[in-house]
């Protein structure tokens, strides 16, 4: 089947749904691609990296649509400004279309593309399990975003990120705080950490205090007994005394941070409203605040979509396309979610698209199958979490239960018995012997245990050369006269003897002279 | 005199091994006491043979010479395990011609402990000959790994120790009343009469009793047993110096078995199994079976993309186990690790105390390779540090960093401590092909997120490694 990538003419979108390395990799799946000439300069990638990977550029729009199979896009379709016309008119019927469609938001596209009989995969809609991580481009796209939330904060915003102080005097760190730890907003802490910021978050959902905290950055606690946890790994609405305890905590907190990064979102509902009027009046002068839900509504009173505005003297972000403004990354990243999910959707590596219903994944993500509306799916069998099951924990630390008094005195009265009794029966030759054996057992469990673990095996050879000690026993016995079993028996201990003792000093030698600092 | 000198030194021996410093001078110490002691003893008034002793102790001494100059330290634990054989077998023959001299005359109590003496001597050398032998068979492969589990083997074992015991009755007895044991007229007027017949029964039951020990535990705890065999033959010695009234070979006997008992202590505590249930043997595969159950995907990585995560980290820790010596790759493993230093890089290297077949096996392999002891750690040195470190590599190892130790109850190797590689940024795991290690489960390490594999021949894969990070 033909793979066809045409130009992005949503306004300012400047990724490309492919790249040349995702493109080669697609073609060894057997496909065939081509692409709108120009489609990735946006994103620097020329026709010509392009048809070194194997892809045939064609001279517009509609050719691409018009020859290919399978439509692989960003942005939904929508009406192109050149051509006057809706790109679902491009569409014949059995094709298929790949991009972010969603399907919510967009009841009407759902119906056009239904009218027009083809299949439709939307990149939005890929459940969110461990497998299809790989295909997940919600996740790759708000890592982008979260990441250049920062960088257009610092752009606007009129004093370093990090702490110094210098010759010139002491210059503090910026405070920012990150509401929402999702995928953007844990790369808005990673980014602004590394920038030197001190990092504040909070999250609904007690599950990311970890994750917070392993970025080093600190959780705020609302002290309020209300999970926001919801499905998939999402957040759900929260009661109203919740939200009040949140947003008194916002409250506190705009008047002492620098800049405010918001993400946000509710799935299919519009963003919750966290940061008021009067919040913002609140700030700094100078603070910044940048709306990653501006799309959505915005997290902030105050966002104007798409701008940038200025209000009581605070800088308010409303951009949507973050993703687009780092283009060259969003489409690798972008590229290579799609190429994963076309492994999966082409197991034979054939260049046939299989869409196959009973796959989960392939499920979640197809919203229209050959014209019927697919559209939710059922739901997952498995949540979004991989962690093992928390509950019980896993190993139990053993801790030691305090032993009864019995239990301690008892083995040293047992032990104290049989020493006494030994010594009421035996002679006394054999006390001393026993007396020796007892004190060399006690040095020997002393001076074993400071032995370094790195050099156990030394330790073992060296034990094997003096147990070779044997031979004062046999060199005893080889003399005894007028008894040629005794002298072969004890002449061969200590031929082994001897092997022992030269082997295991030589060898134990040898090593310890490779231990080198 | 000498005695008393030679166990002073001897105990100075074994404390110089405390660090890598002193370690030199402690093995000196350790042959000048054995050659005091041997001195002492050729020159005290009993010892006449000398022809016998010298071409004795020059043949076995060059042998022994031999073997130390040309072993491969990848092949110590072999090496180590046939020498316990050796002094086992030594036990047992000191025993024999102990028994047969009938220059030392005892009496009443004193003779049955002495009798006693060389029973015990004879049992413990003989089961750790044969054991030994067995261990030395499984660590070169010429053995099956797999642990060999005879149906009732805990019943055949209980019958083997009973048997020892009547036979020991028997041989007191007919020792002392010059009766033939079990009343069996069979053997009379032979050499083979009462007392040593039952000595040579009763070292057969010692000979099985130690294969079929050794035979029923698996390849992975040879650790365990090598350092019990150690400990035995320790005890041997003892048994031999209290059937000679010789304090030296007590001390010393002491010395070593102690010595073996807590290696085999601190083996059992790594792997977090009850030495008894090590010893009654059954755990552990034969390794290399098929794939173990894992759910989710690997993500394969090659070497030039390796070397690039390496470039830009700068704190790595490398992770040996067995499967590295196997490859012996520890000579490549130096090279890119004195090219990372050279960068600029921290690197060190994490030993778990089980890695390997034999205590601090790692260590000398990575010492034949010339890496410096400093940054090579133990586990409980390193293992805190792992989340600030940006890459680990893992080498041919599998179970002691596998995570389901420590979250997963049910597994099979639950509660061992192990190396918690994954809260380093990226592991990157080198194994030939996803067969399950020793302990034969799987391991979610290589489907975490942040886990890559490296797939292929551990000294081909490093070859090419070096390869890269030299463009």
């Amino acid at each position: 089947m033909k793979i066809g990538v045409p130009k992005e003419i949503h306004e300012g979108e400047k990724r490309v749904a492919t790249t040349p390395e995702a493109a080669d990799k697609i073609i060894k799946l057997g496909f065939e691609m081509c692409i709108e000439s120009g489609a990735g300069l946006s994103a620097n990638i020329s026709d010509e990296a392009y048809r070194e990977a194997g892809v045939t550029i064609l001279p517009d729009a509609k050719s691409v649509w018009k020859e290919a199979d399978i439509i692989m896009k960003v942005r939904a379709p929508e009406r192109h400004p050149e051509l006057a016309i809706d790109e679902v008119e491009f569409m014949h019927e059995g094709q298929h279309l790949i991009s972010f469609i969603w399907p919510a938001q967009n009841e009407n596209l759902m119906r056009q593309l239904a009218a027009k009989n083809v299949t439709v995969l939307a990149m939005d809609s890929v459940p969110r399990m461990s497998r299809a991580q790989k295909m997940d481009a919600l996740s790759s796209m708000a890592n982008i975003a979260g990441y250049r939330a920062i960088v257009e904060a610092a752009q606007h915003f009129g004093r370093f990120f990090t702490g110094q102080i210098t010759a010139a005097g002491k210059v503090p760190p910026a405070k920012v705080l990150v509401i929402g730890a999702g995928v953007a907003g844990l790369a808005a802490i990673g980014a602004a950490k590394s920038m030197g910021a001190i990092v504040r978050a909070f999250d609904t959902r007690p599950e990311v205090k970890e994750q917070i905290e392993s970025m080093d950055a600190e959780f705020l606690m609302l002290d309020f007994q209300e999970d926001g946890s919801g499905s998939g790994g999402y957040a759900k609405t929260m009661s109203k005394e919740f939200i009040e305890a949140e947003m008194a905590l916002f409250a506190r907190q705009a008047m002492e941070v620098d800049i405010i990064i918001t993400t946000a979102l509710i799935p299919g509902k519009p963003a919750p409203e966290l940061i008021t009027a009067g919040m913002v009046k609140s700030m700094k002068p100078g603070s910044v605040i940048v709306d990653l839900a501006a799309e959505q509504g915005g997290n902030c009173a105050l966002t104007e979509k798409d701008q940038i505005v200025v209000k009581h003297d605070v800088t308010i972000i409303g951009y949507t396309n973050l993703p687009s403004r780092l283009a060259n990354q969003s489409s690798q990243l972008y590229a290579t979610n799609l190429r994963h999910l076309l492994t999966d959707l082409c197991p034979s590596r054939d260049g046939v698209l299989n869409v196959n219903m009973e796959d989960e994944v392939i499920r979640g993500a197809t919203v229209i199958k050959e014209g019927a509306i697919t559209w939710p799916p059922p739901p997952p069998k498995l949540t979004g979490s991989h962690k093992p099951l928390t509950e019980a924990p896993a190993v139990e630390v053993k801790t030691a239960k305090p032993k009864s008094l019995l239990s301690q005195v008892l083995p040293i009265l047992l032990a104290g018995a049989a020493m006494f009794g030994i010594g009421a029966v035996a002679p006394h030759s054999f006390l001393e012997h026993f007396t020796v054996f007892v004190l060399a057992c006690f040095i020997g469990y002393q001076v074993i245990w400071n032995v370094s673990a790195s050099l156990h095996t030394p330790l073992m050879s060296v034990t094997n050369a003096i147990s070779g000690i044997i031979v004062i026993g046999a060199l005893l016995q080889v003399s005894t006269p007028d008894n040629l079993v005794i002298t072969v028996l004890s002449g061969v201990a200590i031929l082994i003897a001897a092997i022992n003792i030269a082997g295991g000093f030589l060898v134990t030698r040898r090593m310890l002279e490779m231990f080198r600092k | 005199m000498s005695y008393i000198a030679a166990s002073i030194l001897f105990i100075l021996s074994l404390s110089g091994l405390s660090n890598q410093e002193t370690a030199r001078r402690g093995n000196y110490y350790g042959m000048l006491g054995m050659a005091i002691a041997i001195l002492a003893t050729i020159a005290g008034g009993h010892v006449t043979a000398y022809a016998i002793l010298a071409g004795a102790l020059l043949i076995g001494g060059s042998i022994g010479a031999f073997a130390a100059a040309r072993v491969e330290m990848t092949q110590m634990p072999e090496l180590v395990a046939l020498m316990h054989s050796l002094v086992g077998m030594a036990a047992v023959l000191v025993g024999y011609a102990s028994f047969m001299d009938h220059g030392i005359v005892l009496t009443g109590v004193e003779e049955t402990i002495h009798e006693l003496e060389i029973y015990i001597g004879i049992f413990i050398g003989a089961v750790t000959f044969s054991g030994s032998v067995i261990a030395f068979g499984k660590l070169c492969g010429k053995i099956t790994g797999k642990p060999v589990l005879l149906p009732a083997r805990h019943w055949l074992n209980l019958l083997l120790l009973i048997a020892t015991v009547i036979l020991g009755q028997q041989f007191l007895v007919s020792n002392e009343t010059g009766t033939p044991i079990f009343g069996n007229h069979l053997f009379d007027n032979s050499i083979f009469n009462g007392p040593v017949l039952a000595l040579l029964l009763m070292t057969v039951i010692a000979l099985v009793f130690g294969i079929h020990m050794v035979m029923a535990i698996g390849g992975a705890d040879m650790p365990v047993v090598v350092s019990m065999l150690n400990s035995y033959s320790g005890w041997a010695a003892a048994a031999t110096g209290f059937m000679l009234s010789n304090d030296l070979l007590i001390v010393t006997g002491a010395l070593v078995g102690s010595s073996g008992a807590i290696l085999s202590y601190i083996m059992c505590r790594a792997m977090n199994r009850h030495f008894l249930s090590v010893i009654a043997g059954g755990f552990g595969s034969v390794g290399g079976g098929e794939a173990a159950e894992v759910e989710g995907e690997v993500q394969p990585i090659e070497a030039e993309e390796t070397a690039q995560l390496l470039r830009d980290s700068k704190n790595i820790v490398i992770i040996p186990g067995y499967g590295m010596a196997v490859a012996q790759a520890q000579h490549t493993v130096n090279e890119i690790t004195k090219l990372l230093i050279g960068q600029g890089k921290k690197v060190r290297f994490a030993i778990h105390p089980v890695a390997g077949r034999m205590p601090g096996h790692m260590n000398v392999l990575l010492a034949e390779a010339k890496v410096p002891y400093d940054i090579v750690l133990e586990m409980d040195e390193i293992n805190a540090d792992f989340p600030d470190v940006d890459v680990s590599i893992v080498i041919g190892a599998n179970d002691i960093v596998n995570p389901s130790a420590l979250d997963d109850p049910n597994s099979p190797i639950a509660g061992m401590p192990v190396l918690e590689c994954w809260k380093s940024g990226t592991t990157i795991v080198m194994k030939r092909s996803m067969a399950s290690g020793y302990a034969g489960v799987g391991n979610p390490l290589f489907v975490q997120e942040n886990t890559r594999m490296l797939f292929g021949d551990a000294n081909d894969r490093l070859q090419a490694l070096l390869k890269a990070l030299q463009e």
